[in-house]
């Protein structure tokens, strides 16, 4: 048998091209068992984006399989396009998030644009119809001229692409932080409710049948794109920009109605996009499902540009193509279908029943892989954990609120509180994000209840489309959440997982949803770097322990590590670990959900989880304000963070609570000055610190609190109702009115007194006046 | 759309295909919002020579009802029945969200349903509404009353006049950037944009 040493030295290519192709010597050595022989280019190609992560998962499968993935509602958990949960009456969502982040650090326009157009593909794929699009956005600090052009850019990308395609961008998260400097995160989530009768899978059958190729032409663009997405950046990068493919909205818009009407025939057996590595990754992907082979002509697909060699053809990533098999005899009912809709579609292959992908090419064969040794039984990296917590972390958790300055119940040293409040409203990652929204269509469709900064998540009716049925009023809805908190993440990356999942939960809880089900953006840097690698470990053993906790199962997601940027001397930058959770949740009337904003003078305000720790540990307010980023965050209780969302759930269903908003960065007095924000009316409220310092009172961060409001007249009725469901966790604050946010001690001093009007044009104008007033 | 008429006035909708030119069966039309082709030209530049946009012409000529919102009345300025033109929002941002509009008149057809000088709360989503003609054309339909809509207060996209909505000198074509279909609807909250659906149903049911 011959050594690893002697396959590379008798390998027809260098060992820098190979290298070049994203494989490892020792995959290369296992590339050639497999094989039995060397790989052509063209298969070194496609086994390069392959094994690559972004398609293989080989750093992060062993801990994504410890994520709890089944449930009564769930109709598809992982594997598939996306996930697919049941609503009731016969209405069932398919959803999915997926990133874009290396694309759109070179291309940021593009790079965004595309990011949604893939996103939308996995859900129409499956033969649902996209009805709404979320983000998740990370940018570097907006004081840097480059990270602005990026957040610009993205901005816009997503804007294009979305509100031409007609699908409404109704929520996300965006987040400004060094850690992102160049390195941006764009991970979009989209939705869509199941039009076709049977949920349309991906695994190819029946021998004999027709496959064809549908959508937009094969180019050069994107070549290698799942590769590139699975390396650091470097300073060389931006000349990658031809890996960074080209959207057409209007395309996508046609393909949709295509697709969906194509599956409508019952004519199509399996269907798949070709997002990552294009051809490759479809055909790979549909046989190894399937347990068959597919024997595809290049010859037969459409083409952009002349004299594409088969790697090319492999590689590209063009946007806006899928891959069908048809039932035999079938297919040309499909190409009609697609013609009418001025797309491409060809038969350009066929299902065989030996399991190898084969691949021709002016008449002979230019790629012939087994198809599981593409897709199915690709290599796994199972890493040291570190015995004990990094350095960083170590270091940070010995931090101490006692090395803050004195502070007293009328400011932090010399500095009003008022002052302080206001400087964090005006902090990029608090302060409104009206900027972005504002340029994306969040109601095209005509079924967004909630628009976008009125309530902690998303809400959208769901209405099938071609349902015209006068009289019958659609009342069930969707809600959904993007969210994660990096830096606890970062500073404590099992407990900060664990919130991240909590607060995705109470989002939806506040706004009267029933959490139901999870998709996963794992944001990371380098796995092989043992300090990533103990943060993506303990990220998932967190994601996958809060599921479980708060029975919300994970459908599917994506992993984008390597996501650091090299400087100029070569060193490594990580981003914080960012596993972004987006979340759906039920609403069963879509009458009875409430936003964020107060409601009425009047109105009383309470705090539901009043007894939670609350830590300036991790804290907005220690960041902001101190320039410190340390300590731990806060711990996450599920007895507590169960009752009290299904308290704010319950009152919103039965029509008690006016208002509701989860106390999350900022602490207690951020969320109390936004929801006067967001429903323009004052309040005065009492807080008491007990043994906590001040700043703690006000902007600590905890987990499980929720500020509600409740019309006047009923405040006696609902405590009696609140005692039986919280006990004594929750606390009356004060009252809505007037057009001063006034916080007081007990003893009736006077704590915090701002001006509505102050807080809330700081708040609407700290990101717009950052990117017009200072480029 | 189709859902405004169809589902919640009750009206008998058909969607039009772009290449269809025989629309003699409707009574009214309308041109939606949307991105026409993509609308990666000018907007509206491309649809303009559709098929079917030249039996909406013919409609027009003979007195049908023709409503064009958003990318719809950025059509019907391409295509001549309505003056002036649709340039990119002064910031060149897209923009999304509720403004206030003020009904100018009470018109036959359109705006009976308002009272002249109601301030409605509509949403616009637009990238290029910038209401432009040159000054003359200005002049003109501001005499002859055929501004119709106009944004109250602040000016979302730095539109001629504030202009928002404009009909044709005979009054059968309106066009608007303003999306009065996503204000009508009881259960999103927002129905301000109700009456003008209702008015133009009224109209055609007693035809």
């Amino acid at each position: 048998m011959s050594t690893p040493e002697t396959v590379l030295e008798s390998a027809p290519f260098p060992i820098a091209e190979i290298t070049a192709e994203g494989i490892k010597p020792d995959e290369y050595v296992d590339i050639v068992n497999r094989l039995g022989r060397h790989p052509n280019k063209a298969e070194l190609g496609m086994f390069g984006v392959m094994w690559s992560e972004h398609c293989c998962y080989k750093n992060s499968r062993p801990l994504l399989s410890q994520f709890p993935t089944s449930g009564p509602r769930i109709l598809v958990g992982p594997g598939e396009n996306a996930g697919v949960v049941d609503l009731g009456d016969g209405l069932h969502l398919a959803f999915k998030i997926e990133s874009h982040n290396h694309p759109s650090a070179v291309e940021p326009f593009q790079g965004a644009a595309t990011g949604v157009g893939g996103i939308l593909r996995d859900i129409f794929t499956m033969g649902a119809r996209p009805i709404a699009i979320l983000n998740a956005l990370r940018f570097g600090s907006l004081d840097d001229a480059r990270n602005r052009r990026l957040f610009e850019g993205v901005v816009a990308g997503i804007s294009h692409y979305g509100n031409c395609v007609g699908v409404p961008t109704v929520g996300g998260e965006v987040y400004f932080d060094p850690a992102y400097s160049g390195n941006p995160l764009v991970n979009a989530m989209a939705l869509g409710l199941m039009e076709t009768p049977e949920i349309v899978k991906a695994g190819a059958y029946g021998i004999g049948n027709p496959v064809l190729y549908v959508g937009s032409t094969t180019g050069r663009d994107g070549m290698g794109g799942a590769s590139f997405a699975s390396a650091e950046l470097t300073d060389e990068s931006m000349d990658d920009r031809p890996a960074v493919q080209v959207g057409d909205p209007f395309l996508e818009k046609s393909l949709i109605e295509a697709c969906l009407e194509a599956f409508k025939t019952g004519a199509v057996a399996a269907a798949q996009d070709m997002g990552a590595a294009g051809i490759t990754c479809s055909t790979a992907e549909m046989a190894a499902k399937g347990g068959v082979g597919i024997d595809l002509d290049l010859d037969k697909i459409p083409v952009r540009e002349s004299g594409m060699v088969p790697y090319e053809y492999l590689l590209s990533e063009s946007q806006e193509r899928m891959l069908f098999v048809a039932h035999k005899g079938r297919e040309q009912e499909l190409i009609d279908i697609f013609h009418r809709w001025g797309l491409q579609a060809v038969v350009a292959g066929e299902v065989i029943e030996e399991s190898i992908v084969r691949i021709r090419f002016q008449g002979g064969i230019a790629a012939e892989i087994p198809a599981t040794a593409l897709a199915d039984n690709t290599p796994i990296y199972r890493r040291e954990l570190l015995a004990e917590a990094p350095a960083y972390a170590q270091q940070a958790w010995a931090w101490s609120p006692d090395s803050l300055p004195a502070c007293s119940v009328t400011g932090l040293a010399d500095r009003p509180w008022s002052e302080v409040l206001q400087s964090l409203l005006e902090t990029p990652s608090i302060a409104s994000k009206s900027w972005v929204y504002r340029q994306y269509d969040h109601q095209v469709q005509n079924n967004t209840v909630i628009v976008p900064g009125g309530a902690d998540a998303a809400v959208v009716r769901l209405r099938p489309q071609l349902a015209t049925d006068n009289g019958m009023p659609f009342t069930k809805g969707v809600a959904a959440t993007v969210d994660c908190n990096a830096r606890h993440v970062y500073l404590d990356p099992y407990q900060g997982a664990l919130g991240v999942v909590a607060e995705a939960a109470r989002n939806l809880s506040c706004v009267g949803a029933e959490p139901l089900a999870v998709t996963d953006n794992l944001n990371f840097g380098s796995p092989e770097k043992p300090v990533g690698y103990w943060q993506l470990a303990n990220a998932c053993q967190g994601l996958a322990d809060a599921c479980r906790e708060l029975g919300t199962p994970v459908t599917g997601g994506n992993v984008s590590l390597y996501n650091e940027t090299l400087d100029s001397e070569g060193k490594p930058q990580a981003i914080y670990p960012t596993p972004v959770v987006g979340m759906v949740g039920a609403i069963e009337d879509i009458n009875q959900i409430v936003g964020q904003g107060f409601q009425g003078a009047g109105d009383a305000i309470y705090l539901l989880g009043a007894q939670a720790p609350v830590t300036l540990g991790a804290s907005d307010y220690l960041a902001a304000i101190h320039n410190t980023i340390a300590g731990r965050p806060p711990v996450v209780e599920f007895d507590r963070e169960r009752a009290v969302q299904a308290a704010c759930r319950n009152g919103i269903r039965q029509g008690w609570i006016r208002s509701a908003h989860d106390c999350a960065e900022g602490g207690l007095a951020v969320t109390l000055a936004e929801s006067c924000i967001s429903g323009n009316l004052g309040a005065t409220v009492t807080i008491d610190p007990g043994s906590d310092r001040w700043d703690a009172a006000l902007f600590g961060e905890g987990g499980a609190r929720i500020v509600v409001s409740v019309a006047g007249d009923r405040a006696a009725a609902f405590e009696a109702w609140l005692t039986e469901q919280l006990g004594s966790d929750w606390a009356k604050l004060g009252i809505v009115g007037g057009d001063r946010l006034v916080i007081n001690a007990p003893d009736g001093a006077t704590a915090l007194d701002a001006v509505l009007a102050n807080l809330s044009e700081g708040w609407s104008e700290a990101i717009a006046r950052r990117m017009e007033r200072l480029v | 759309m189709q859902w405004v008429f169809q589902g919640l006035l009750g009206l008998p909708t058909r969607m039009v295909w772009h290449q269809d030119s025989d629309l003699s069966d409707l009574d009214a039309i309308v041109i939606p919002g949307g991105f026409s082709y993509g609308d990666y030209l000018r907007c509206g530049a491309i649809a303009r020579f559709s098929p079917a946009m030249r039996s909406v012409m013919e409609a027009a000529e003979q007195g049908k009802p023709v409503l064009g919102v958003c990318n719809g009345f950025q059509i019907l300025t391409e295509a001549g029945l309505l003056p002036g033109a649709l340039i990119r929002n002064e910031n060149l941002h897209f923009v999304c969200d509720r403004v206030p509009v003020k009904v100018e008149r009470s018109a036959r057809l359109w705006t009976e349903g308002y009272a002249a000088g109601q301030v409605l709360n509509l949403p616009i989503a637009h990238g290029e509404g910038r209401y432009y003609a040159d000054p003359d054309t200005l002049k003109q339909i501001e005499d002859n009353g055929q501004v119709l809509f106009r944004y109250e207060g602040s000016n979302p996209n730095g539109s001629w006049n504030q202009i928002a909505g404009i009909c044709n000198d005979r009054g059968n074509v309106l066009g608007m950037m303003p999306h009065p279909e996503r204000a009508a609807d009881a259960a999103l909250g927002n129905t301000d944009g109700l009456a003008l659906f209702q008015v133009m149903t009224a109209a055609l049911v007693s035809v």
